[in-house]
């Protein structure tokens, strides 16, 4: 049994208890993602599965065998930081810096979902486009908590870069 | 206490007593500060432009590691069980099956616990910083629900977490204190903060009052509220020879890794303690039983231990803000002058600690009145122990005050923003002291024009738009500026031919306020580098001094730190510079730093390179290290820094739903060194103060003493969509008598906050809600 994170194959654990979470942080040393809470309360844990946003603290890793995860970690390429990383840093979109790598994969999970027309407590046509305003990102938004309040920051970061190409 | 010690302790306080009386009288120029900072005069440069955070890279990518992501070879988990009762001992400890589990290394309870001393007590000592000092696994005593009773070592966090489900604990309970009426009738006493009593009378207060044309005086009550940082208190330890090593997530690194050391009865040297990073603290990232716990079960196992708190395990041991009952009272003439303020209540310590909720500090500069009574008193429960939070005193005290100045604005049908101004004080009301930097009413007067507060309606419930009723409301914020004896600061400038670089290093924590990054900008200032040739060390107790994340005092310590080392650097410069050097004959006071070096300072022309004297000395590094100057400041002028908090809410006509549609807050906090990273403090605590006003209690069950909502889904923090767009202004005005003219900002954006909601939602509806957090039930 293997997972695929970040673009490389690694073993599942043998324990079947353990979570997606505590495997990436205690076996693969993946410390990117973060544990909040352990119970779905946060979204610190936030990765994507195939581009999906998940609490991997929710997950068990053997239900991910052979599937794909990108964490924090992944998300830079050729050295470069993805854009929203660097608009986060631009935004100060965070302070103690604990939660922000659940809201960035939290924030690239949720800009999918709307272009894939999944609808939001706030939508008033459930089967119209959506277009991510503000209130849209915050709605969407509101599983990852930042006890430090950046959010202004972070909706900033993400109106500037991932938000305009929604709907595609 | 010996005799010696008692001596000592008589002839500090008679010290002290002197100095309170003289440092108010001494000339401005023998008080620190009162000449100002150079660098407040400098226009140019880095300070007061936004710059992101030196780190921010870092964070993003998931590089920067907190205490629970550091491992050492061979390091087991930790779990721990708490206590299920309130009070009384621990009968027996039945361990057979967790011994016997898979992967479990060592059960540890009160039994096999190695001796230690209990900690020493916050503020009994410069260092000492133990929230409480109750003996920790040395014997059968419970002190509170959810007290720790053992702790599991195992290989993995699952099995340990596994082992301690199987443990069987019988106790004998005994009686508790977990009412407030409880404690009440038990008794209640003065309150006593940092070695002073919580009491000020001028005047003839209750007098004026009962006499005054006008009245307003009712009852405020604040629950208890836990800091809730998304990261979990965690710790990485081990004992390297004799050397206890530990990875901690830390606001007072130093005196954490002392009082530790005193535990474990070790030389301070041999606690080596980092925290460079911490995924926020708000007051709650300090000394609680799981370090200690940790470390004893390393010692006992002789295993590296990782003891990561689960969520529940921090509301069980960590504790938070105490609740509070406080009366205000105000007594004024028609034309809105105060003529007494009565400030007054109760808050609940525990029979282990010493810390009372402070809610009257916030009001003993505030306003003038020629008849104060200010007074805390305490009661006891057998609780986990209460401790700082976010502004303590003024978070809660301000909701009080502020709200009952609303009332009296109503009730004598003045304007709120303006019966402020017209009770603005000259001088200090309660200590006498002139204000250091008191720009207050240019504060409301920016705010209220930049948010629209003529467009408010004194008359309640004037806006209604479908279920829909909007209203407006403001309050004043208020924290005081300390700067704490203790910091140093070690200034190495290092050459490498004709480039020279900075480290400074100071025994700072940043949790995120944004420390390492405005070390760096005000350090590039003092030392004439550019920032990228200055590295700042932070967080690590190897580094000398003792500096404290809280009372927003950080930046102010560092800062004069840095100003003591500089000047200490400058000299060694000058010897090394000797009689070849354009700067020779020159004293220290005659030269300061400027691009890249030394120059006179009424001569600019007459300069050396830091690279040149560095050269010509055949040295490739020199170092500095001093303690910044005694903070007689604070005794000599009343400190603050201010703000004016506007606040616009929409409630709910049927559900009593409070939603917060704007929020505007307009500061008087010296000058802004780092706007970026000022406006991300503002605003946090502009939003831990919206959680405060509307959501955040820590629910206590009555019967047994044990937190009921101990989960991130049971304790409400606002999210994304309970957030607007917060609007942050400042005067930008330096005090003249503060390093760069700054002011702590870390505190002052929480407190107003609550009142400021709590008044908006009066505007909105005529429904003074006195007692928070103003749920949907209070206003049905
Ligand atoms: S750690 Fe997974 S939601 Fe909090
Ligand atoms: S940045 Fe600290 S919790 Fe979000």
């Amino acid at each position: 049994m293997s997972l695929i994170v970040n673009g490389t194959a690694v073993p599942a654990p043998a324990d079947a208890r353990v979570s997606l979470l505590d495997h990436l942080r205690e076996t693969l040393h993946l410390t990117g993602t973060k544990k909040g809470c352990n119970q779905g309360a946060c979204g610190a844990c936030t990765v994507l599965v195939e581009g999906e946003r998940i609490l991997s603290c929710l997950a068990l890793a053997v239900q991910y065998d052979g599937r794909q995860v990108t964490t924090v970690e992944g998300l830079a390429q050729d050295g470069a930081l993805h854009p929203l990383q660097a608009a986060f840093v631009e935004h100060d979109g965070f302070q103690c810096g604990y939660c922000t790598p659940g809201q960035i994969c939290s924030a690239i999970g949720m800009a999918a979902e709307a272009q894939r027309g999944v609808p939001s407590y706030l939508s008033d046509d459930l089967s119209a486009d959506t277009t991510l305003t503000r209130a849209e990102i915050q709605e969407r938004m509101s599983g990852n908590l930042c006890r430090c309040g950046a959010y202004n920051g972070i909706i900033d970061a993400i109106q500037a870069t991932i938000a305009p190409k929604v709907p595609a | 206490m010996s005799i010696v010690d008692t001596a000592k302790q008589a002839a500090q306080g008679l010290l002290q007593s002197a100095m309170e009386k003289l440092v108010p009288l001494a000339p401005d120029s023998w008080i620190p500060g009162g000449v100002p900072d150079p660098l407040i005069a400098r226009k140019h440069g880095l300070i007061g432009k936004p710059v992101s955070r030196l780190d921010g890279a870092l964070k993003v990518s998931g590089g920067a590691h907190f205490s629970a992501e550091h491992r050492f070879d061979g390091m087991v988990y930790a779990s721990l069980a708490y206590s299920t009762i309130a009070r009384g001992r621990i009968v027996a400890i039945d361990s057979a099956e967790a011994q016997a589990a898979p992967g479990v290394v060592l059960v540890m309870t009160h039994h096999n616990a190695p001796r230690m001393a209990a900690p020493a007590l916050f503020g009994s000592s410069p260092t000492a910083v133990g929230a409480s000092d109750l003996p920790i696994l040395q014997d059968d005593r419970i002190h509170w629900n959810g007290q720790p009773v053992a702790c599991i070592l195992a290989e993995t966090q699952e099995q340990a977490d596994h082992a301690v489900s199987l443990l069987r604990v019988t106790y004998a309970p005994e009686p508790a204190t977990t009412t407030l009426e409880g404690a009440k009738a038990n008794g209640i006493e003065p309150g006593v903060f940092m070695g002073g009593p919580l009491e000020n009378t001028i005047g003839d207060a209750e007098g004026a009052f009962a006499s005054a044309a006008h009245k307003v005086d009712h009852t405020y009550r604040t629950p208890r509220h836990n800091h809730n940082p998304i990261e979990p208190h965690a710790a990485t330890l081990a004992w390297i020879g004799d050397e206890l090593v530990i990875h901690d997530a830390s606001q007072m690194v130093s005196q954490q890794a002392q009082t530790i050391g005193e535990v474990f009865g070790l030389k301070p040297e041999q606690v080596h303690l980092t925290s460079p990073y911490v995924g926020g603290g708000f007051g709650s990232k300090g000394l609680w039983d799981h370090q200690i716990i940790a470390a004893a079960a390393a010692r006992l196992s002789g295993r590296p231990v990782r003891i990561a708190l689960s969520r529940e395990g921090v509301y069980r041991i960590v504790g938070g803000r105490t609740l509070t009952e406080q009366r205000v009272a105000i007594g004024a003439c028609a034309d809105g002058t105060f003529q007494a303020l009565i400030h007054t209540g109760l808050t609940v310590i525990t029979p282990h600690n010493a810390m009372p909720e402070p809610f009257i500090l916030g009001t003993q500069s505030a306003y003038a009145a020629p008849n104060l009574l200010l007074k805390v008193e305490a009661t006891r429960m057998d609780l986990l122990t209460n401790t700082f939070m976010r502004a303590p005193g003024e978070a809660v005290g301000t909701f009080a005050l502020e709200s009952a100045i609303d009332e009296m604005a109503v009730e004598l049908g003045i304007d709120p923003v303006e019966l402020r101004i017209r009770n603005e004080p000259e001088k200090d009301p309660t200590s006498g002291l002139p204000f250091s930097s008191r720009h207050i009413v240019e504060a409301w007067r920016q705010g209220a024009a930049r948010f629209g507060w003529d467009q408010r309606s004194p008359v309640p419930g004037a806006r209604q738009e479908g279920e829909w009723r909007t209203g407006m409301g403001c309050a004043t914020g208020t924290y005081p500026y300390y700067r704490m004896p203790g910091a140093e600061a070690r200034i190495t400038l290092t050459r490498d031919g004709d480039t020279v670089r900075a480290k400074v290093e100071v025994a700072a924590a940043e949790m995120g306020m944004g420390t390492a990054t405005t070390t760096a900008i005000v350090a590039a200032e003092r030392l004439g580098l550019p920032i990228e040739a200055i590295e700042v060390g932070y967080g690590d107790s190897a580094i000398p001094g003792a500096i404290m994340a809280g009372g927003s005092q950080q930046t102010a310590a560092i800062g004069a730190a840095v100003i003591a080392a500089h000047t200490a650097l400058v000299d060694e410069l000058l010897a090394l510079a000797g009689n070849d050097s354009p700067l020779a004959g020159l004293s220290a006071d005659e030269v300061g730093s400027d691009e890249g070096g030394l120059a006179k300072l009424d001569e600019p022309g007459r300069r050396e390179s830091y690279a040149s004297i560095l050269a010509r000395a055949q040295r490739d590094s020199v170092t500095a290290t001093k303690a910044g100057s005694a903070p007689l400041e604070l005794m000599h002028w009343s400190m603050h820094s201010y703000s004016a908090v506007f606040c616009e809410v929409r409630v709910n006509a049927v559900t009593g739903e409070t939603r917060v549609s704007r929020v505007l807050g307009a500061f008087d906090c010296g000058r802004i060194l780092n706007p970026k990273t000022a406006t991300s403090q503002f605003r946090g605590g502009i939003i831990m103060g919206l959680g405060m006003a509307l959501m955040e209690e820590t629910m206590v069950d009555d019967r047994s003493g044990r937190i009921m909502n101990p989960s991130l889904a049971e304790y409400h923090l606002p999210v994304h969509l309970d957030v607007p767009e917060i609007d942050v202004i400042w005067t930008d005005i330096a005090d003249p008598h503060t390093p760069m003219g700054a002011h702590g900002i870390g505190e002052i954006g929480i407190t107003g906050v609550a009142a400021a909601v709590a008044n908006a939602v009066y505007n909105a509806t005529g429904k003074r809600v006195r007692d928070l957090p103003i749920t949907l039930d209070r206003l049905i």
